[in-house]
């Protein structure tokens, strides 16, 4: 029971005295913001020769370059790397996209040597087309979606649980370890193609998600740390796909954007669907981009799409009598995914065949036949994940049930018309601070003006348009133009690109996106009143980093003295909001709503003993950062001698009691 | 025992035994190392290198081949012809170098469209017994798959641009290798004529690399399930 654990009271400033001396041991952590400023300064000094991006996909990972001796004012130059990696055992390829997959083989399962990689005769992991391919035909032993894991509140991402539902014999890997893999695998492509330019020297910005929390955010700075990556900057995954749009309009986003717009970003990808609101303002005369909004986490995507057409098929089959076995089911979802694919792209197919091959060598004899038509394509895709509904309509949640196994939270309703409708109307105040953008009063749902969409769903034109057509069509009835979609977007590589495009920004070469925190954080204290048996004590949100708190900066809350034990661990519970942005550091909430602030895992703080007794009490306040990484920190500081204390934000192990 | 050798000149031996080869033989010898022998000298003598005389005699006390060496008119003669006719031998008819196609590129296709086209279960199954129906369900799998499998693995572009079935001129000095000429063939370039295949030609080609110890051979592993 989460309420057992530790929520600290707050306590007077004057109860410091009971301290001992404790100025004479040095703290073994450094200020992690002077750090980070060393790391950039000596970057800078040795010149970095290419900004590099990083799209740490659910599914795919991507690396996109923009050399920066060949760039100037006027241009640059940006590729895509082609990342070599075993397609079948002993057959390595070079191929756009890393599948983020990992195949946990079994010792006698492949040929020695069959998996030698250009740089290494043995790698520790599989990763990438030859772990899918392997994979889907032993699913026990297939680590997917470990980014997904990286967000999953209630489980502990350094803990070996991958494969989820793998048997005891099956070694398991951690979420971490798995992200680690992906990018040793990435970092060491790069290192074979550019030895002279080792990646731990170039400007290099990951993706990740807007609604990452600030520990996922953390794991994958860390993993990138753990492989000698300590440049790695973090940038949302929306803000990405922007760069990469204004990248590619060669200067004319200038003409396409004006003060006053609302740009809403709508990235659809394999496995995660992923909002976000970035204004458009003016500054001395210049156009400013700021990010306002970002959405929650919703764990929908296309795999979702191919999977609801297989089993409408099955569902065809099994009304004929056919039975299907896992396998069946699995290839039907691959051809379901090409049929869909061609079915969209050419508006004068109604109908594609769909074949399940036998297994066996016979071909002809043993094969299931059957069809897609586009009717069931509209059916299941268009009504199903783009439903026709009104602004006010909320996702359907259903209780979850008390006995769940340890699984991926996935949406519950398949609506993204309706999670976008939640969105808008949720962050209807987003805009309040600007003067340059005005909703009209009546307004019950805060009205884009543009559109921008990211993710290999919206390539399918039909998909793209109903999404245009339901959000035109809330537009329209509260008499607001229509929002226009902003065109040359490349869905599938633009968020590596944006992120290589965005260390060439930062060099002050374009317009970089404002955007701070993606929420407001808040620690859960005790309020002081007498405990009223039977009843959990009343709990208070204390602000600690506002939202929208810029990189590089830090706050501190001097007046909210907590007293620490040594060597104790002391646990908070934590909080964020994204819609409550009035709100500054030092702000107590004593009363809200569930819809107001999201519960996330508890933060832990541990004093070590370093010379002190155990049991010892010492005064500490609390200080945030937000990194120039970009990832937020948290510190307890000693009242006495300013000593200062990480907050772990990874403490999601040992939830059992 | 009275033994009596008498000489008569005039008998001559009808037939050599071996003794009388080897003596002959070894008579020879003696007297062509006796000739290099003097010869050496003179030479050694004349140019008045004692070095290198001193090489030559060791040189010519190993073998007679190595004597050879020695820039040297007379009795190498005999053996300079010998070498003349091998070296004569080598270059005369320019033999065709034809180029030996590598089973593993071939292999590795045949393994690409098995993977994703299931090609050879198909070329190999005795499609007697279907109907065209089926062989077309079939036949919708393996067209899918080569598709992908060669549009991932080779850049196809068609040669001549024009529309088949349309009349096309040739220029002078067109590339007789990308395009072949069919039916009447007379007279010079540019021909004029009707465009009957557009062509293909690879630009590109990206097979996988292999390991070292791939198996090419091994078009697609016997599947077992557990």
């Amino acid at each position: 029971m989460k309420s057992l654990f530790g929520h600290l009271r707050s306590e007077n400033p004057g109860e410091g005295a009971l301290n001992a001396d404790v100025s004479q041991n040095e703290s073994n952590e450094d200020n992690p913001l002077e750090d980070s400023n060393d790391e950039q300064a000596s970057v800078k000094h040795s010149g970095p020769r290419f900004s590099v991006g990083i799209d740490l996909g659910t599914t795919h990972c991507v690396l996109s370059y923009v050399d920066l001796s060949q760039s100037d004012e006027d241009g640059h130059v940006q590729e895509v790397m082609a990342i070599p990696q075993l397609t079948s055992p002993g057959a390595v390829e070079e191929l756009m996209q890393l599948p983020s997959f990992l195949y946990q083989a079994h010792h006698s399962e492949l040929a020695e040597g069959s998996t030698a990689l250009p740089w290494s005769a043995k790698p520790e992991f599989l990763v990438g087309e030859i772990a899918r391919g392997l994979g889907s035909k032993a699913p026990i032993r297939l680590v997917s979606s470990a980014k997904s894991w990286l967000c999953h509140a209630g489980v502990d991402c350094k803990a070996p649980i991958l494969p989820a539902e793998a048997p005891e014999e099956v070694e398991r890997v951690s979420p971490f370890q798995a992200t680690v893999a992906y990018l040793q695998h990435i970092r060491d492509a790069w290192t074979q193609l550019h030895p002279d330019a080792p990646l731990a020297s170039q400007d290099l910005t990951i993706t990740v998600p807007a609604s990452f929390d600030p520990a996922a955010r953390e794991l994958t700075v860390e993993a990138a740390r753990f492989l000698g990556l300590e440049q790695a900057l973090l940038l949302e995954e929306p803000q990405s796909a922007l760069y990469s749009w204004i990248e590619r309009s060669n200067g004319e986003w200038r003409k396409q954007t004006e003060v006053g717009d609302i740009l809403l970003v709508i990235d659809i990808g394999g496995g995660t669907t992923d909002l976000s609101l970035i204004a458009v303002t003016e500054q001395d005369g210049n156009l400013e981009l700021t990010r306002v909004a970002v959405g929650d986490h919703i764990l929908l995507g296309g795999d979702n799409m191919d999977l609801a057409l297989a089993y409408t098929v099955k569902a065809k089959l099994e009304k004929d009598g056919k039975r299907l076995e896992s396998w069946q089911i699995q290839a039907l979802t691959h051809g379901c995914r090409e049929a869909k694919e061609k079915i969209f792209n050419d508006p004068s197919l109604d109908v594609m065949p769909l074949v399940v091959p036998n297994r066996g060598s016979s071909l002809i004899g043993g094969s299931l036949r059957t069809e897609l038509t586009r009717d069931e394509i509209n059916n299941v895709l268009v009504e199903g994940f783009f439903p026709r509904v009104s602004a006010a309509e909320r996702p359907i949640s259903r209780p979850r049930g008390g006995l769940r196994t340890v699984g991926l939270p996935y949406a519950q309703d398949a609506g993204i018309t309706r999670h976008l409708a939640a969105f808008l109307v949720k962050q209807l105040n987003a805009t309040d601070d600007l003067k340059d953008i005005n909703l009209p009063e009546h307004a019950s749902f805060l009205h884009p003006t543009a559109v921008l969409f990211n993710g290999g769903v919206l390539k399918a034109a039909p998909l793209a348009e109903r999404l245009m057509e339901v959000l035109n069509s809330w537009l329209t009835a509260e008499q607001a133009p229509e929002a226009r979609l902003l065109e040359g977007a490349d869905l599938d590589l633009a968020v590596a690109r944006g992120a290589a495009y965005y260390g060439y920004v930062r060099k002050g070469k374009g317009v970089r996106i404002k955007g701070g925190t993606a929420a407001s954080y808040y620690v859960g204290i005790e309020s002081a009143m007498p405990a009223v048996p039977g009843m959990p004590p009343e709990i208070e949100a204390l602000c600690i980093a506002p939202f929208g708190m810029e990189e590089g900066t830090e706050a501190a809350l001097p007046d909210d003295e907590f007293g620490l034990v040594i060597g104790e661990p002391v646990r908070f519970r934590f909080f964020s909001s994204n819609t409550r942005r009035e709100d500054q550091v030092g702000t107590r909430l004593e009363y809200w709503t569930d819809e107001e602030l999201e519960e996330l895992d508890e933060i832990e703080i541990t004093l070590p003993e370093e010379g002190r007794r155990v049991g010892e009490v010492v005064p500490v306040h609390l200080t945030s950062a937000v990194t120039e990484v970009g990832t937020l920190e948290l510190h307890a500081v000693s009242r006495q001698d300013d000593k200062r204390w990480k907050v772990e934000f990874d403490v999601r192990a040992g939830e059992e009691d | 025992m009275n033994t009596t050798y008498t000489i008569d000149l005039t008998l001559k031996p009808s037939t050599f035994d071996l003794w009388h080869v080897c003596l002959a033989g070894t008579v020879a010898l003696l007297a062509i190392l006796l000739i290099v022998l003097l010869i050496v000298m003179l030479i050694g003598i004349s140019r008045g290198r004692k070095k290198l005389l001193e090489e030559a005699l060791r040189e010519s006390a190993v073998s007679l081949a190595e004597t050879v060496k020695i820039p040297e008119p007379e009795v190498k003669v005999v053996e300079k012809i010998v070498e003349v006719e091998k070296v004569v031998q080598a270059p005369a008819p320019e033999p065709v170098v034809l180029k030996e196609a590598t089973p593993d590129a071939a292999l590795q296709l045949l393994s690409l469209l098995q993977k994703e086209a299931r090609f050879i279960d198909f070329i190999k199954e005795d499609i007697t017994a279907y109907n065209d129906a089926d062989i077309g369900v079939a036949a919708r799998v393996v067209h899918e798959g080569c598709n992908k499998a060669i549009n991932e693995h080779f850049k196809l572009v068609v040669i001549h641009e024009g529309q088949e079935g349309n009349k096309v001129s040739l220029p002078k000095g067109f590339d007789a290798a990308s395009i072949r000429l069919t039916g009447n063939i007379i007279g010079e370039a540019p021909f004029t004529g009707t465009l009957i295949h557009r062509g293909w030609q690879v630009t590109d080609i990206r097979l996988p690399k292999l390991t070292a110890g791939h198996n090419a051979k091994i078009i697609a592993p016997a599947e077992v399930e557990l």
